[in-house]
């Protein structure tokens, strides 16, 4: 077991060794002046309070969706849909915020719970369709992404949105419905703290309960956890809701604590990013928020270097593509690992 | 309304529906060929996107739309063959290998265009060609149907004739009945001497070719030039279309058919002052429904089997 998990490591940190020598080749080839570059691109993130500050705020919405997905790679489910749910929950969570009076503190707590039972109720909605007539969990989710933006849109534009606005906002939230900063020199919100909070409600969820076992049980086994007599259905459903619910929380934190109005006018992408996130963590809820400050750092680093020198911050999503290509490839330094055995094996033989 | 019939009986509304039809049947007969090898291929939007800048640049590099679609052509299949590698040799999950696909066709289009042009949206600034239009001789002259099959883009006939092909080749060429064999079991098509791993690698690059095709169209032919993510979203339309056809060539390209008069409704009804942003996601809505609605017929049909075997 234990060397199962340093080889699973050493295969996470080649990945990523590969796909950051990647990055570095394109820079190379791309940039007229490829050192600046890559001195943007790696100390750039780094190089004052602020910009770490960058980071962090960058990295709280993708540990959410990170422990999205997380939840449904260990339970053997797969779905595309975090990205409606953020959306949909954030439209929800921005809208209350600029119509509601409540104290300030109890006021995003609100707001942040319907966001997440809201994400909860829609991320239920594939598990449903799946279980009642059998359609793929996946081509629902796909499709409810565009029609939660359509609804969305709609709802937004022609309901919620402040009428003495040029472009399609909200109204500006309630003071009291804001997140509070908590660094200061930097934007990083009350939402860090119920980012790490639910990383920790679900490492523990998912390793310390019955529920959490049975979910497992059902990602290693299917067929096992229904000869025992699990409740496959319910589990599955649990699956999708407490997902669902962590998009919505994401969704919801994100706005509450990044913006002073309802401002999204597309899909903002943090679903896919999560299946990256999760892949990176190897679905654990506690390597999670690293995983985030990872990616996060990578992409202030594609920012900077793309703001100050030549070559464009899409480079890194070719970084992101060969990360998720390589960590999820089963037999990279497969040879490696059975030579090791063998070795290992032949050794306990000749002690014999 | 007597406005909505007005625009159903009217052959421009008809000649518009096989015109957004063309690249979701490129695509979602890609996504059924890979389908059939036992493989889910979720990275048409990807293969697509990328294919349709391809196909830009080199048509505007060698002034040539023919050989502009070759590129395109190229690049699809270099793109699900690196899929292929990953999946087949590297024990990628091909889900997640189709995510990764989707994703660097995203940005490594907007990367290329930038470094090619200095321009992040479109490829205006390149001299690209466009694939011609073809009037069929004698079909343009019978009324209405004339106006709605005749003087399409010459990718759309493609389509039709990629159809036909593929139906023919899974159902009676030694090709398609390994394609057919491995996907439904493929040890027992390992058994009798049938190399799955390389027809997966096949079917991948055929899925590949096909989809480049509906790409180039977007670039070529339903817009003259490239802009970032222009296919929004026909990539995942097509797994929908395929997944609604369920293995049936025919059956997948009526579905295509289906979901393009979605979408051709979707733009029309917008000149009827409903609000845009619901009319816009009837094609989704129309899948999910087309999805249940097979699902639930699958289902039926299972338990009618399951029942007739009973009395045995």
């Amino acid at each position: 077991m234990r060397q199962d998990k340093s080889f699973e490591f050493a295969r996470t940190l080649l990945s990523i060794a590969i796909s950051l020598a990647l990055a570095f080749a394109i820079i190379a080839l791309s940039s007229k002046e490829p050192l600046a570059a890559l001195r943007y691109f790696i100390i750039g993130p780094l190089d004052s309070a602020s910009h770490i500050g960058n980071i962090i705020e960058m990295a709280i919405p993708l540990v959410f969706t990170g422990l999205y997905y997380s939840i449904l790679f260990k339970s053997n489910l797969f779905n595309l849909g975090a990205e409606g749910l953020f959306f949909s929950s954030g439209l929800l969570s921005g809208m209350l915020g600029a119509t509601t009076y409540m104290p300030p503190g109890l006021h995003p707590f609100v707001l942040i719970l319907a966001g997440g039972l809201l994400g909860a109720l829609l991320g239920l909605i594939p598990c449903a369709i799946n279980y009642k007539w059998g359609a793929s969990t996946l081509v629902v989710s796909l499709m409810m992404n565009s029609i939660l933006y359509g609804i969305c849109m709609f709802l937004l534009n022609n309901k919620f949105r402040d009428v003495s606005s040029y472009t399609i906002v909200t109204e500006p939230f309630q003071a009291t419905a804001k997140l509070a900063r908590i660094i200061p020199g930097t934007r990083v919100h009350a939402g860090a703290i119920i980012a790490i909070a639910c990383c920790v409600f679900l490492y523990l969820f998912l390793n310390r309960t019955k529920w959490g076992y049975e979910l497992r049980m059902l990602g290693s086994n299917k067929h096992f956890a229904e000869y025992s007599g699990m409740g496959v259905a319910s589990i599955m459903f649990l699956a999708h809701a407490i997902s669902g619910a962590l998009a919505g929380i994401g969704g919801s934190v994100e706005v509450l604590g990044m913006y002073s109005k309802f401002q999204w006018t597309s899909l903002p992408g943090y679903g896919l990013d999560g299946a990256l996130i999760a892949l990176l963590a190897k679905s654990n809820p506690a390597v999670v928020p690293f995983a985030a400050l990872f990616i996060a750092y990578i992409r202030n680093g594609a920012d900077m270097m793309a703001r100050l020198s030549d070559v464009p911050a899409e480079m890194v999503a070719l970084v992101q593509a060969a990360i998720i290509l390589l960590i999820s490839s089963q037999a990279l330094l497969k040879g490696l690992r059975e030579r090791s055995l063998l070795s290992k094996l032949k050794g306990e033989n000749a002690n014999a | 309304m007597p406005s909505l019939v007005d625009m159903l009986l009217n052959p421009s509304f008809w000649f518009s529906v096989l015109r957004v039809t063309t690249p979701i049947i490129f695509a979602a007969i890609a996504a059924l060929i890979t389908d059939k090898a036992g493989i889910m291929n979720i990275s048409m939007e990807g293969t697509m996107l990328f294919s349709a800048l391809a196909g830009t640049i080199v048509s505007a590099l060698t002034q040539s739309a023919w050989i502009g679609l070759l590129g395109a052509m190229a690049a699809g299949v270099l793109l699900s063959l690196t899929l292929a590698y990953f999946t087949l040799e590297l024990k990628t999950d091909v889900i997640l290998g189709g995510v990764a696909i989707n994703l660097f066709a995203d940005g490594g289009s907007i990367f290329i265009l930038y470094l090619l042009t200095g321009d992040k949206g479109t490829s205006v600034s390149l001299a690209s060609k466009v694939l011609p239009s073809v009037t069929i001789p004698l079909i343009d002259k019978i009324p209405v149907l004339g106006a709605i099959i005749s003087g399409h883009n010459a990718l759309t006939y493609i389509a039709a004739a990629t159809v036909f092909a593929v139906y023919f080749m899974l159902k009676s060429t030694p090709l398609g009945l390994k394609i057919r064999a491995v996907g439904e079991n493929s040890s027992a098509a390992q058994s009798v001497g049938v190399s799955a791993k390389k027809i997966q690698y096949l079917s991948l690059a055929l899925s590949g070719l096909i989809a480049s095709l509906g790409g180039a169209y977007m670039s070529m032919a339903y817009l003259p030039n490239f802009s970032r993510n222009m296919t929004s979203g026909r990539g995942w339309i097509a797994l929908a279309a395929e997944a609604m056809g369920q293995g049936g060539v025919l059956a997948t390209s009526a579905a295509s058919l289906v979901f393009g008069f979605a979408d051709a409704m979707a733009n029309a009804l917008q000149m009827f002052s409903l609000p845009a942003e619901l009319v816009g996601i009837i094609p989704y809505v129309a899948t999910v429904i087309g999805l249940i609605l097979y699902s639930v017929r699958i289902k039926n049909a299972k338990k009618r089997r399951g029942a007739s075997k009973k009395p045995l």
